[in-house]
């Protein structure tokens, strides 16, 4: 598993996709996370349509710069955009504002129609940035990315541990699951099952606590006194500064139209 | 050889709340040079005297001395564990960094070393441990074989004067076996090995000792003497 948290470039089933290096690889990690944070926060904060459209738009030039593979983005963006379809279905009943029509005596308003769209949109650039600009990086450079940017020490050991963990706690899970069926357990719908499940989920948390109760003590062993040192080189190169003023300029475009 | 002892207990005990008493009053020593194979039947707590020579566990009752000084506090520990290296018996609990490199990293840089330095310490310790070359490996891609001789590594780039080694043959096929006696036969540091491997003890150790009944007893080397 930590093998997909390495790269986005793999698929959910484990197999290598392919993925076309772009110019936003080449950038400094540390410049992509910061500039995919600040774009959110601008999109997201926003009420303006222009403003969101042209969020939006930047979101797909990022997207194409980064090389995303069409099919596969379009696959995780239309699965938040499920969620989103039943925001823009509910919010026009749910919102007061001159009616549109009329639903088994329910009115639809304007200002709920609208105001669904504006989140669809933030919601689809935001994913999109993050698709290009984040998720075309390894989990691990991630974290090491945020440790760089004073993201709390906890949180990215949080983050580190659970790339590196979450195999190991799923090949406990197989192993134990792999037994029970030698043991000819199938799964069925009656108290036995939900029971022996039950079992299951609870041996592998007791498992995975004694597992970092372990790790803690190895750890400790080797001197840990509650620092990770990062080794890692980043450097902000001259390619990484054009980036910078580039969004930069892009930014102030996007937060000054809300004024305009 | 060195009068004192590298290490020393005096009168150890520790109880688990369910388990009973584990070990009741044990005394023993490790000197200079010596490789002291721990036997004992499985829940002996052969690794709880490993965990309590390391500060990992608290004695109830007893004394730990470390290269000559008493130790009780985690703070008297964080020195002890500087020059004692400690491989644990399933190496996925010790290799918990991303890469080789950075794990066998790890403890350099706990021990206050420079980034580079660490790294050279690092790549130096897998270069004689005949690891070369798995320095950007991924950790959990590693073959059982591999995982135990990087925890090795990650273990000898501390330089620690002792090492206490818990099953480290455990799971091993013949070829890594080997390659992990060998290692081991060369290595000057005084070790305590726990294993179950009889054969892979005759082959390393100094001194017998047995953990039977909560206390620790001698015994002699010679295969045939060992007790069922």
């Amino acid at each position: 598993m930590p093998q997909n948290l390495e790269h986005s470039g793999t698929s959910w089933k484990g197999q290598q996709l392919k993925h076309h290096r772009s110019v936003i690889d080449i950038l400094d990690p540390r410049v992509r996370v910061a500039a995919a944070m600040l774009f959110s926060f601008a999109v997201v904060l926003s009420h303006n349509f222009a403003v969101l459209i042209f969020g939006l738009l930047l979101a797909l030039l990022v997207a194409g710069l980064a090389k995303l593979n069409v099919k596969r983005t379009l696959r995780r963006v239309i699965a938040m955009d499920m969620f989103m379809i039943f925001l823009v279905i509910m919010l026009p009943f749910t919102t007061p504002g001159r009616e549109m029509f009329s639903v088994f005596g329910f009115g639809a308003s304007i200002e709920g129609l609208l105001h669904a769209c504006k989140i669809a949109l933030k919601a689809n650039a935001v994913v999109l940035a993050l698709l290009a600009l984040v998720g075309t990086m390894g989990a691990t450079t991630l974290g090491h990315a945020m440790a760089h940017l004073k993201v709390p020490e906890k949180l990215v050991h949080l983050l580190m541990f659970t790339v590196r963990y979450l195999d190991v706690i799923g090949q406990e899970y197989k192993r134990m699951r792999r037994a029970m069926q030698a043991r000819a357990f199938v799964l069925r719908s009656n108290m036995h099952t939900w029971r022996s499940v039950g079992y299951l989920v609870g041996m592998l948390l007791v498992h995975s606590l004694e597992r970092s109760e372990r790790i803690m003590a190895a750890m400790k062993c080797r001197g840990y006194q509650g620092k990770l040192y990062l080794l890692d080189n980043m450097e902000i190169l001259r390619h990484d500064y054009y980036f910078m003023v580039l969004s930069g300029v892009c930014l102030t475009i996007l937060v000054g139209l809300n004024f305009y | 050889m060195n009068k004192t002892a590298l290490l020393e207990v005096r009168g150890l005990s520790y109880r688990y709340p369910r388990r009973g008493v584990v070990l009741d009053a044990v005394d023993f020593s490790l000197h200079n040079g010596e490789r002291v194979a721990l036997t004992g039947a499985n829940g002996a707590g052969k690794t709880t005297l490993f965990h309590l020579l390391m500060g990992l566990k608290k004695a109830k009752q007893g004394e730990i001395l470390a290269f000559g000084e008493t130790r009780s506090e985690e703070s008297d520990f964080v020195e002890v564990r500087g020059k004692v290296g400690f491989l644990f018996q399933d190496p996925d609990d010790q290799l918990f960094c991303p890469t080789v490199i950075e794990d066998v990293a790890f403890g350099p840089l706990n021990l206050g070393k420079s980034r580079d330095e660490a790294m050279a310490i690092a790549s130096k310790t897998l270069e004689s441990l005949g690891m070369a070359g798995f320095e950007e490996r991924v950790t959990h891609q590693l073959s059982g074989g591999e995982k135990r001789m990087i925890t090795l590594a990650s273990v000898l780039a501390m330089e620690p004067e002792v090492l206490l080694l818990d099953e480290p043959s455990n799971a091993l096929d013949t070829r890594a076996r080997e390659r992990l006696l060998t290692t081991l036969q060369n290595l000057p540091q005084a070790m305590i090995i726990i294993s179950h491997d009889d054969s892979f003890l005759e082959q390393l150790a100094t001194r017998w000792v047995r953990l039977q009944d909560a206390n620790i007893v001698d015994y002699q080397t010679s295969l045939s003497a060992i007790p069922a």
